[in-house]
């Protein structure tokens, strides 16, 4: 890529080819069908409905006239295999191989939506038939997944047509490297990875550290047993990370970036190498980009999959070909990352914001979100809830509007006990804070913490020692090893939990809990071995009547805990 | 600089000190486990933290810079109780054996229990078990008492280079193993015990074999010699609880006369022996166009590691078997012959600073008397807890001497002990033998000090001849890499496997670190300058032994029972 005008002349010309997907129909093409083809809908088998769908347009002679897109990952995934057609925007959902005539001959030949497959707002009479209309998508608000309805994730084109790399071209032509960290610092961007530290300042640090190279990182581990946030967007959006990652380049001096990917997501994997590919034959990778002198490419590492390789230093030392293990902070990575080296490091949700924040700036963005948590954040969405899978809210909305509005409510009839936020180092937060907003100093607040964006709704039958032992059953298996405060500590927690679970519990146990859980938080070597106390801390804090119950009368209400007198 | 508060005393310290560190200029003592001074500063154990003004957590002394204005506290109630629990967790995943284990009352983790007076351990779960390596001569491994501070790893991968320990499993189940949890004896583990040295536990120690000697020593059919290496000498006192530096050698011989040894001798003697048939190897080689630079063979760690790693260099080794080792078949053949015993009956202990020592005696070209020809092999550390068992108090013991013939020796054979000691005792030597002048300054001060790589050119008659010396494998490994590139003119290199030459042997006394290792060298040279003779030519029982029995250096008899071959290991895949 040359020049702003030359990505300007393919936006046009791709933007007019996809006039339909913006609901102008076309003299030449009758339909885009977008077919999730996320994780959750390829098990659901869309690859199926797909090759059904095909079948019905050759049959009918309109195979060109007619695209099939597969997507990344739209949201809503216990309802897939999910699509959405284009031009009028229908939104189908649960779709089998057999529905896929259905679509071509009545909705796509004939103009009639098909009812049946549609969403219906639970106690409405009609379905939905427009995707923006549906209540779960409305309340969303999309930066981070701004693309997934619309765009092939294996053609630059399509990113390009939606503005994609026009911020990078922006950042190189018109602005200067303290413009960009001043820009983001603006925003109030903070990362999206769990710590929530302002990523502008991260840049500027690195911008300011003595060192070359300088290297930026994109952490793509995602250990969070159940989260798949990243995921999504490295699948559906992959170059949104990469021109991110581009513009920080820019703005620190870096010249080399790293993805590391865990080597669980092949698709994401094969996703962001296609897209490097398709990013160095446009010039958007490589040498001189835009005509501004500026060098940048990108390499993907795969991680093994530990939990404990997603935090910053150990994911670093993997990259080093070492074993992935924590090491003390300072230095920090800002100083020395990579190889020693100044590194900055970001989620690969954190660089999903960074091209809108240069494109719209930063006071766009700011005006999202509350007042020390600016943006968007997405969330998984898991347990006992109607609609599960990927949702993106501006900061501040409420858990209530979470659980019940977009999330659908609780299923059954079951009455809402705990959502709990964060992973195994987040918390779980009671009925009486739903009307939290979510943001990072809220939820810090209440016990929890925002994390990578697990939710997971619990109902009445949940017991809470038992989720508390379940996370940290996770910790005990992850622990890296190194320091002894975590490698013993949460090993002896996990003990006291089983016990007091099978009935062996005894009085002055949830003290010992609590002297255990302070003083790992206060004195492990990395992150998990802070916040690994923290779902035990926040269900003795809001159900120790639990634990008593379980201790004292050897009972477990909600029948969870086999307990032997 | 750096101005800070530590326990309301200010502290000046220079950018990059750590807060321990600092905290020692205002006499704060914070415990430790893990760290070990300029070795291993990861901050895995989290005894050490303190308070820090501001900080979200409590923070490791031992890896934390101290930072502007900081203001720390090292000992309020919180963090004594905060260290205690974290104590209490180490030690439930500890065997409580004190009573049976090697390092009773020289345990770093024992100690802490002590000082925080630990009375209860409240948590009854899951212990690691994993089984005791006793595959090795030398070192034994008992993951049970390890509390996962990877000193040896750091001592093991960074400054000798072997990497035979690493990390393995993880959480609760991590073990400190050979890769894959081999075998030790397996590995390319040089067996050099510097690991033994720095862990704070019982979890590597030495082989004890004090057992086979105090058997020996009970058998009235064997007529039980002793040597001792050089450095046992300025190390045995502190074994026995002196300062470091003191010099016992004729309180050492004293107290090996009473646990009844027949003969008390000295590897002083081989050592000087070493001096003219290395002396002679090297200048046969420089005059007949042989493998050049010549490279000491008196270190069987070092054997070893060229061994596995630099297998193509074999030809460079001295092909001179270790002083020990000279020592044991003279033993067996003239000594037996001389005084008329049957060498089966001889029974040959050595007490060396070393480990690796008791894996070389067992190699099996080690027995050219018709015997193995060093049937035991002590460490200082052994010979200290025999002393112990025998109630001798080294200090209330006489001088003695060595006997005769095989305890008589010089300066030059004293200074083996040291790094570069071997170096200078050839140089006095192969000086004269060359120039036919005497050696006005005998004292190659350039040969001595810790440096890990020392270099120098001596003028021996016309030939300017250049010299290396190197200490710990990781400094042998970088003028090995010279030679393999083709870019070392040497002509003579001493390679010692361990830090500071044999007085910081991983057979020393524990603790050996730089202050200490600084203390016997000095103790070493003051040895060889309270010495009458000073140059191994001149040793009187050396100069006797080539009359009697060997002939000459380099002669028939010489290659027969003081030189060997080595053996192109390789390196595990
Ligand atoms: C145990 C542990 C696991 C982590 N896993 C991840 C992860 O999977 N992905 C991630 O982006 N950050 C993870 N983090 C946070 C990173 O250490 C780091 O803060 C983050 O990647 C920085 O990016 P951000 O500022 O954009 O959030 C983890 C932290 C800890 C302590
Ligand atoms: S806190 Fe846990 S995961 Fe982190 S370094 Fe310590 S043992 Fe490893
Ligand atoms: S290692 Fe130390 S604490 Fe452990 S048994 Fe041995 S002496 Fe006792
Ligand atoms: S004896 Fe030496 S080589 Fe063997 S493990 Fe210990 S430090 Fe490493
Ligand atoms: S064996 Fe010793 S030195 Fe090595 S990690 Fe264990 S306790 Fe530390
Ligand atoms: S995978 Fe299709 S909606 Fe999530
Ligand atoms: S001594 Fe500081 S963490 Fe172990």
């Amino acid at each position: 890529m040359k020049s702003l005008d030359e990505l300007a002349k393919i936006k046009e010309s791709r933007r007019a080819a996809l006039k339909i997907r913006e609901g102008v129909p076309s003299a030449t093409e009758k339909a885009h069908v977008m077919m999730c083809g996320g994780a959750g809908c390829i098990s659901s088998k869309c690859l199926d409905v797909v090759d059904a769908m095909k079948e019905a347009l050759n049959k009918n002679g309109i195979a060109d006239q007619v695209q099939i897109i597969l997507t990344g990952c739209m949201g809503p995934c216990d309802m897939g295999p999910v699509a959405i057609v284009y031009p009028d925007a229908t939104f189908y959902r649960r779709l089998k191989p057999k529905d896929a005539e259905a679509i071509v001959e009545e909705h796509i030949m004939q103009g009639n939506q098909i009812p049946r497959l549609m969403y219906r707002t639970p106690g409405a009479k009609e379905p939905t038939p427009r995707v923006n209309d549906i209540d779960l998508f409305a309340k969303q608000k999309k930066i981070v997944l701004r693309n997934n309805f619309y765009i092939d994730p294996t053609s630059i084109e399509d990113y390009i047509a939606n503005d994609g790399y026009a911020a990078l071209g922006k950042a190189l032509t018109k602005m200067q490297p303290e413009d960009i960290i001043e820009e983001i610092k603006k925003s109030g961007l903070r990362g999206r990875g769990g710590a929530g530290f302002s990523t502008g300042m991260k840049w500027g640090f690195t911008a300011a550290a003595s060192g070359a190279p300088k290297y930026v990182v994109c952490n793509g581990d995602e250990g969070d047993p159940g989260a798949f946030m990243d995921r999504s967007v490295l699948e559906g959006d992959p170059h949104s990370v990469i021109e991110g990652m581009a513009i920080c380049g820019r703005a620190i001096g870096a010249e080399q970036g790293y993805v590391y990917v865990r080597a669980e997501y092949p698709l994401a994997i094969e996703r962001l190498d296609y897209a490097l590919q398709k990013a160095r034959k446009n010039g958007l990778l490589g040498k001189n980009l835009f005509g501004s002198g500026f060098n940048f490419d990108i390499e993907i590492r795969i991680g093994a999959g530990a939990f404990v390789c997603g935090e910053e230093t150990a994911l670093l030392t993997s990259i080093e070909g070492k074993r992935g293990e924590p090491r003390p902070r300072p230095p920090f990575p800002a100083n020395a990352g990579v190889w020693g080296k100044p590194t900055v490091l970001n989620n690969v949700e954190t660089w999903a914001n960074i091209p809108e924040i240069i494109l719209k700036g930063a006071d766009a963005y700011a005006a999202i979100g509350t007042e020390k948590s600016k943006g968007t954040k997405v969330f998984a969405l898991a347990g006992r809830i109607n609609n599960t899978g990927i949702i993106e809210v501006p900061m501040g909305t409420t858990l209530r509007e979470i659980v019940f509005e977009i999330g659908g409510g609780i299923p059954r009839k079951k009455a809402f006990k705990a959502v709990q936020t964060g992973g195994p180092s987040g918390g779980c937060i009671p009925a009486e804070h739903l009307d939290t907003p979510v943001d990072y100093d809220s939820l810090g607040a209440l016990g929890a913490i925002m994390g990578s964006g697990g939710m997971i709704v619990l109902d009445e039958d949940t017991c809470m020692v038992d989720i508390a032992k379940f996370f940290l059953d996770f910790i005990v298996d992850e622990s890296c090893g190194k320091c002894s405060p975590c490698r013993i500590g949460t090993k002896r927690m996990h003990e006291i939990l089983d016990n007091i679970s099978n009935g062996k519990g005894k009085e002055g146990d949830i003290e010992l809990l609590e002297e255990l859980a302070t003083t790992i938080k206060a004195t492990a070597l990395c992150g998990l071995g802070q916040t690994a106390p923290n779902p035990v801390l926040s269900t003795i804090r809001y159900f120790r009547n639990e634990y008593e119950e379980h201790i004292r009368d050897k009972k477990c209400s909600c029948n969870v805990c086999e307990l032997k007198e | 600089m750096i101005n800070l508060t530590i326990d309301n005393q200010q502290v000046v310290v220079e950018p990059g000190t750590s807060i321990l560190e600092a905290a020692q200029k205002v006499g704060a003592k914070i415990p430790t486990l893990c760290y070990y001074k300029d070795l291993n500063i990861i901050g895995a154990c989290r005894i050490c933290v303190v308070e820090v003004q501001g900080a979200r957590t409590l923070i490791p002394a031992c890896v934390a810079p101290v930072a502007e204005g900081m203001v720390v506290k090292t000992a309020t109630p919180e963090v004594i109780k905060v260290r205690k629990l974290i104590l209490e967790l180490i030690l439930s995943d500890h065997p409580q054996e004190c009573l049976t284990c090697a390092r009773n009352q020289n345990c770093e983790l024992q100690k802490l229990a002590e000082e925080f007076g630990i009375k209860e351990i409240r948590f009854a779960g899951a212990k690691t078990e994993y089984p005791i390596d006793d595959s090795s001569p030398a070192i034994i491994r008992d993951p049970r008492k390890c509390v996962l501070c990877r000193r040896c790893i750091s001592v093991c991968t960074n400054v000798q280079t072997v990497q035979a320990l690493c990390a393995e499993n993880r959480g609760f189940n991590t073990l400190i193993a050979p890769a894959f949890n081999e075998k030790l004896a397996d590995m390319e583990c040089v067996q050099c015990g510097q690991c033994s040295l720095v862990c704070p536990t019982g979890a590597i120690v030495e082989r004890d074999d004090t057992a086979k000697v105090w058997a020996a020593l009970a058998d009235p059919e064997k007529h039980v010699v002793v040597q001792t290496a050089p450095a046992t000498r300025v190390q045995l006192g502190e074994a026995l609880g002196a300062e470091p530096g003191s010099i016992f050698t004729g309180q050492m011989v004293a107290g090996l006369r009473r646990l009844g040894f027949d003969k008390v001798f000295d590897t002083d003697f081989t050592a000087d022996l070493t001096i003219l048939e290395e002396g002679n190897e090297l200048l046969q080689r420089v005059t007949t166009g042989g493998t050049l630079p010549m490279i000491t063979s008196c270190s069987p760690g070092w054997i070893k590691f060229c061994e596995h790693f630099y297998p193509d260099l074999l030809d460079h080794l001295s092909t001179c078997k270790s002083p020990q080792q000279m020592f044991g078949p003279l033993v067996k053949t003239y000594y037996a012959e001389k005084e008329d015993i049957d060498p089966a009956d001889i029974y040959c202990v050595s007490i060396m600073p070393c480990t690796a020592k008791k894996y070389e005696c067992q190699r099996p070209e080690m027995n050219s008397s018709g015997y193995q020809d060093v049937d035991v092999v002590l460490t200082t550390r052994e010979l200290g807890r025999m002393f112990k068992q025998a109630g001798l108090d080294a200090s209330n013991l006489p001088d003695e001497e060595y006997d005769e013939p095989l305890g008589i020796s010089t300066g030059a054979g004293e200074i083996f002990g040291a790094s570069g000691g071997v170096m200078e005792a050839a140089l006095r030597t192969v000086y004269e033998v060359v120039t036919g002048e005497t050696l006005e300054n005998i004292d190659f001060e350039v040969c001595r000090g810790l440096t890990g790589v020392k270099e120098a050119t001596v003028q021996v008659g016309d030939l300017p001849v250049k010299v290396a010396i190197t200490n710990g494998l990781g400094n042998a490994r970088k003028v090995l890499d010279k030679i393999r590139a083709g870019e070392a003119d040497y002509h003579f290199i001493e390679v010692m496997c361990c830090p500071g030459g044999c007085i910081g042997g991983g057979g020393s006394p524990i603790p050996t670190d730089t202050d200490i290792r600084l203390k016997r060298i000095t103790a070493t040279y003051t040895e060889d300058e309270r010495m009458s003779l000073r140059k191994s030519h001149e040793n009187p029982a050396i100069i006797a032994l080539y009359e009697e029995f060997l002939g000459k250096p380099l002669g028939h008899k010489s290659h027969e029972l003081l030189h060997t071959k080595y053996t192109s290991r390789g390196v595990n895949k």
